[in-house]
């Protein structure tokens, strides 16, 4: 069945796009785009780096790890900012999480 | 960061649902090839609702593309850079090879939409073709109860079917779109009918008030909302949206009649939007061939997909305002909504080059707005169905109150 509505993204959850929510480059177009029904969203490079490292198993704290690492960035003003893009695609219906149970 | 994502490039509204993604600017200078393109591949379906969008004139089954056909046009898409495509109709499911078609499609990679009224689904055809890759199922309602949905659709039982098909939708894990075109004669449903999208677990609701062209102008009488109907329509909407944020997102197409202005049809012709026709048509909008004096080129012709749209008279007709005659040619909203739809200029005046009669600059605003106010408040209810023998009108019956009950 569907993951729930309404999720809630923190430092612990372990965000994956949707299988009705594609990551894609566009070639013709030479842009990074998010298809989802009846919509295509142009998420910024940032986004996209984000997105490419939530695969189900990092949660959002693994990923501000290694966005800080990269970036030499302090990790909290990282963190902050990936949960609030993960949020909002989440609210737009575009994200799920995987759980502990789920096998 | 928050807002990287950035505004969905489509906008909120289902008419003009499928737009580019260059910006405004260089769209108008190149027309850019379309982000998602609707496929009608055939125009055969049970149901016979007497608003069908497809033209008077269908297409029958020895005319529609073969599945090798669509299969070329469906790589040819992806090469030229649409991201999606809407499988329609017609009902789509009534075509044998749609689960191979699906599968060609996202081989390809193009992202997969069907568009169907659901009822010759079984759960295991919908299973094979979410293997196969489909990635999202649109599903149209005619109301929320059996007695009304049923007398809509012409169809005994598609209600009951509908309910049951978008159940195996949520439960196979697909994305549900719940489609509601409303009329005169459902309106007071759409309360029902929200909370019937909540209790489905749909993704999206698409409230979208009747579009009158074709089947739909031939039932006028028996659709047209009243002034007051649509007041309190765009209320409830307004209402469910706030309510339901995060749980039910709801798209609302509202009829053009009532309004001042008139829409953006299609995002102006040959710039954001192309349809195939069963035959192979490449259309600038679904109603199109209703324009006569027009050729269309055909996915059959020597031409590419992409020649056709950048190049073909039947979509530089009405590209940009160069064809605009007054008072378009020199409104200052004449690239705002670029003089409303074509279809409708032409259904309603004769001559598509015409200013959309539901701008209130048209001459003729004022005497369609009062026709259309004098059908809402009359007496005819019953329904024109639509078939492929142009059309058989509804027996009188209690239920359409023209048997003196």
């Amino acid at each position: 069945m569907a993951g729930p509505r309404h999720i809630s993204v923190s430092e612990t959850s372990r965000p994956v796009l949707p299988r009705h929510a594609k990551l894609k480059y566009d070639e013709t177009r030479q842009v990074w785009v998010i298809l989802a029904p009846e919509r295509v969203l142009a998420p910024d490079e940032i986004a996209v780096e984000v997105l490419q490292l939530c695969n189900g198993e990092r949660n959002v704290g693994d990923v501000a790890d290694q966005l800080a690492a990269k970036y030499a960035a302090p990790r909290d003003a990282i963190l902050t900012d990936v949960i609030a893009m993960l949020q909002d695609l989440a609210d737009k219906g575009f994200l799920t999480e995987v759980r502990e149970k789920t096998p | 960061m928050s807002d990287v994502l950035g505004n969905p490039i489509i906008p909120p509204d289902a008419s003009d649902s499928l737009a580019v993604l260059e910006k405004q600017r260089s769209t108008a200078e190149t027309f850019g090839i379309p982000l998602a393109v609707l496929l009608e591949i055939t125009h055969r379906c049970p149901l016979q609702c007497p608003y069908c969008s497809n033209p008077v004139e269908l297409d029958r089954a020895g005319k529609e593309l073969t599945t090798e056909e669509w299969k070329k046009v469906l790589s040819e898409l992806a090469e030229i850079g649409v991201l999606q495509v809407h499988f329609s109709g017609g009902e789509p499911t009534a075509r044998k090879d749609l689960v191979e078609l699906v599968k060609h499609a996202s081989d390809v990679g193009l992202y997969t939409n069907l568009i169907t009224s659901a009822v010759l689904l079984t759960r295991g055809r919908l299973s094979e073709l979410a293997d196969a890759g489909l990635c999202h199922v649109q599903i149209s309602f005619q109301g929320t109860e059996d007695g009304l949905s049923d007398r809509v659709a012409g169809y005994k039982g598609a209600h009951y079917k509908k309910l049951e098909v978008a159940k195996w939708t949520r439960e196979l894990d697909l994305p549900l779109t719940v489609n509601a075109v409303m009329h005169r004669q459902n309106l007071h449903q759409l309360p029902d009918i929200i909370q019937m999208a909540v209790d489905l677990d749909a993704d999206r609701l698409e409230v979208a008030n009747v579009q009158y062209y074709g089947w739909a102008l031939k039932n006028r009488a028996a659709l047209m909302p009243t002034v007051a109907q649509l007041d309190e329509t765009t209320r409830i909407v307004e209402e469910a949206r706030e309510r339901l944020k995060g749980t039910l997102a709801i798209d609302y197409v509202v009829p053009d009649y009532y309004a001042l202005r008139p829409k953006k049809c299609m995002g102006g012709w040959g710039r954001q939007f192309f349809n195939i026709s069963p035959a192979g048509k490449v259309l600038p909008c679904h109603a199109a061939e209703s324009i006569t004096g027009l050729d269309f080129e055909s996915v059959r012709s020597n031409h590419s997909i992409a020649w056709i749209w950048q190049n073909s008279d039947a979509f530089n007709r009405y590209r940009g305002t160069g064809w605009m005659k007054e008072p378009c040619k020199t409104c200052e909203f004449r690239e705002i909504d670029f003089g409303g739809c074509r279809c409708q200029a032409f259904a309603l005046t004769g001559d598509a080059a015409n200013t959309d009669p539901a701008c209130v600059l048209s001459p003729l605003h004022e005497t369609i707005f009062k026709q259309a106010e004098r059908e809402a408040e009359g007496e005819t209810n019953r329904f024109l169905y639509r078939n492929f023998a142009g059309g058989t009108l509804e027996a009188e019956t209690s239920e359409n109150g023209e048997n003196g009950a």
